[in-house]
């Protein structure tokens, strides 16, 4: 982005106004993010810079916002991360079969109403989340599935899908089907040919769809509201319950471990792109 | 072809044309099936229900089965000037004790009072009365119900039930709007003080086109910044847009709720900087301020996103061929540059725009009273006042309009262009 050195001044005063703006922007971007972290080791109870730690002062820090979210007498964590992860993984799962081979389906160019069916299927993503809550919550009241981890996976599956169809599907948009046809041509059944050769060259879609989805899942907490008991309270439930309740640097403390989380999906969501467009031979 | 080139026949003898049809069919069959599990799911678990809500809010059968003789007795109740005949007194009396005796007179009276004031006074009256066994029912019920109170008497309150006789209604609806049917059956506006729903509505939407404005400006120049980097900066750049893009909506709500209280940080600068005095620090959550600015940086990656996978693939060849036609930098921009951004620009602007109009969690944790958007009054009556058909009345409204944005969208983008990281 360097300036070519023929470049007038106005216009190099106009780029560094830009970089300037565009600073702004990535600090409003994620600084905010890393005000959660130092005061997650608050020694106080208040959520405000104490002086100790605007001095760097140690005894200002401490671990006791962790240890009461993990040993805290009382404390809904423990049951609401295995509630969480237990949920996702199932939603996870569930989406990821359900997408994938709807997404095989819908990039055949033999699918009839290709348009309204991929519109159909990915409804869920565009629809607000309150009325997909309101819709759903009725669907399991009627089905008796209110209050219940199986009705909360069946919606989140709803809310995944569509996410592993978008990603599926652009990844399935670069196939080269005569590989396929190629694998049927030396005797081998559509069963094996998917799991021998299509699955795993489509692997890095279907693993980044079902990121999606398991963060979707792990992060949804509208539609839960509607659907959750006491028994099924869930991590983001919690976090609603202390945020609205009183903000207390517990919660601070769970927020840090699901920025940590969320940077490892991250990681693993950019490798898998890059090996993704690497396997399809797009080199950018 | 003429009539006389013989049909090229496959190895089995069938004509050609037939095979390759059947082949296509069996294909067209093997795609359909693939998707089918999930079409069903979704059918079954998703689109029904979201019918189901639309029976819900204009359900009115309730009170159509609870006076069944009532409404047919009124059918042959002609002058609607007059009190109704014998008849439907006679039928009313006798739908109101089958009521009485199941304990479901209360609903009946309440959902009455709702149509026409009053109603709950004079039918508590009637009940006192049925339980006393002070009705005789050998002589005309009319005179007796009509000695209970003046108001049996006033033909309006007859008229009141008869308009409650179709088991289908807009009511809620026109309530979504602030309207309600006037008792002579005319749609009219409810008093202005009292047009709450209006406001929401507008709100929202105000809230939406400028958290979209304001995303739009800040998301333009850095998706440029990162479209025309090389590789290795952006890619590191690119962490700042997706890290947030993949954290926990209620991590960065409570970022800015820590942000933005009283003594936050954000207001601990204001002071340093000596933008206002240490004793009157401005509120800046509970109200539209905070509402907008966590709102903007949520979404913000979405506008970031579409715009970027736009502007990567424009060549930066063509902005030094416009300034070397001679064009200031300002003219290749805006002749050359924006003008093939505009895909990305629609696709950002609209998926932060639908995103925006539904959101709840956000503006419900920080946006107080005068923050809070039409999915918080949804939920409201979901879950505290239980009109679960009112709430499925503003939730389909809502749903419409966001259809139409996304018709929009589709046309404009098309659904299977959405791109995601």
């Amino acid at each position: 982005m360097a300036l070519p050195s023929y470049t007038e001044t106005r216009y190099r005063i106009w780029h560094y106004i830009y970089l300037t703006i565009c600073t702004f922007v990535f600090f409003f971007l994620i600084a905010p993010l890393f005000v959660i972290f130092p005061l997650s080791f608050n020694a106080e109870e208040f959520l405000v810079f104490s002086e100790g730690m605007k001095n760097l002062d140690p005894d200002a820090f401490s671990l006791r916002w962790y240890k009461d979210m993990i040993y805290g007498t009382k404390n809904p964590w423990g049951l609401a991360a295995k509630n969480s992860f237990i949920i996702a993984i199932f939603a996870t799962i569930g989406s990821i079969i359900l997408g994938t081979l709807a997404a095989l389906g819908l990039s055949s160019r033999h699918m009839p109403y290709k348009g309204l069916i991929m519109a159909t299927l990915i409804s869920p993503m565009i629809v607000p989340l309150i009325i997909s809550g309101v819709a759903i919550f009725f669907f399991m009241a009627k089905a008796g599935l209110a209050a219940t981890h199986t009705g909360i996976v069946l919606a989140h599956i709803i809310l995944g899908t569509p996410f592993v169809v978008i990603t599926v599907t652009a990844t399935l948009s670069g196939f080269d089907h005569s590989v396929t046809r190629a694998a049927a041509s030396l005797g081998s059944n559509p069963v094996n040919t998917f799991m021998k050769i299509t699955l795993p060259l489509i692997l890095p879609g279907v693993i980044s769809g079902g990121l999606f989805a398991f963060v979707t899942s792990f992060d949804e907490v509208v539609v839960v509201l509607f659907l959750a008991g006491l028994e099924n309270t869930t991590i983001p439930i919690q976090m609603w319950t202390g945020l609205r309740e009183q903000l207390s640097p517990t919660i601070l403390a769970v927020a840090t471990c699901l920025i940590l989380l969320s940077t490892l999906i991250l990681i693993s969501a950019e490798l898998l792109r890059r090996r993704s467009e690497r396997l399809r031979g797009i080199n950018r | 072809m003429s009539s006389e080139t013989k049909q090229i026949l496959t190895t089995d003898g069938i004509p050609l044309e037939v095979s390759l049809k059947k082949a296509e069919k069996k294909n067209k069959i093997k795609a359909f099936l693939l998707v089918a599990p999930l079409l069903l799911f979704l059918v079954i678990t998703y689109i029904f229900p979201i019918g189901d809500m639309f029976m819900r809010s204009v359900d009115d059968k309730m009170i159509t089965n609870m006076l069944p003789k009532t409404f047919k007795a009124m059918e042959k109740w002609e002058n609607l000037e007059e009190l109704p005949p014998e008849e439907v007194y006679r039928s009313f009396y006798e739908d109101y004790k089958l009521l009485a005796e199941n304990q479901q007179h209360g609903k009946l009276g309440q959902r009455l009072n709702k149509e026409k004031n009053g109603f709950n006074t004079i039918t508590k009256k009637l009940f006192r009365q049925i339980k006393r066994k002070k009705i005789d029912e050998s002589v005309s019920i009319k005179e007796q119900i009509n000695k209970l109170h003046k108001r049996w008497r006033n033909v309006e309150y007859w008229l009141a039930i008869k308009r409650t006789a179709p088991p289908y209604t807009m009511a809620k609806y026109l309530k979504g709007m602030d309207m309600y049917f006037a008792a002579d059956g005319s749609i009219t506006q409810v008093e202005e003080d009292r047009r709450i729903h209006r406001i929401l509505w507008l709100r929202t939407l105000e809230i939406a086109f400028f958290v979209t404005l304001f995303s739009f400006f800040m998301g333009y120049p850095i998706a440029h910044l990162l479209a025309t980097l090389p590789m290795k900066y952006s890619n590191l750049l690119m962490i700042c847009v997706l890290l947030p893009f993949w954290t926990s909506l209620l991590v960065r709500t409570a970022s800015w709720m820590i942000l933005l209280q009283q003594q936050g940080l954000v207001n601990d600068f204001f002071v340093m900087i000596g933008l206002v005095g240490d004793d009157n620090r401005p509120e800046m959550m509970y109200n539209k301020v905070g509402t907008y600015v966590a709102m903007t940086q949520i979404l913000l990656p979405f506008m970031v996103l579409p715009l970027y996978s736009v502007m990567k693939t424009i060549s930066p060849s063509l902005m030094r061929a416009g300034k070397s036609l001679g064009g200031t930098p300002f003219v290749a921009f805006w002749k050359v540059y924006f003008p093939l951004t505009i895909p990305g620009i629609g696709a950002g602007c609209l998926l932060v725009f639908i995103l925006a109009i539904g959101y709840y969690i956000t503006p419900a944790l920080v946006g107080g009273a005068s923050g809070t958007l039409i999915s918080n009054q949804i939920a409201f009556h979901m879950k505290t006042t239980l009109d679960w058909s009112f709430a499925s009345a503003m939730g389909l409204m809502l749903l419409t309009g966001v259809l139409v944005i996304y018709w929009i969208y589709n046309k404009l983008v098309g659904v299977d262009n959405i791109k995601l990281g």
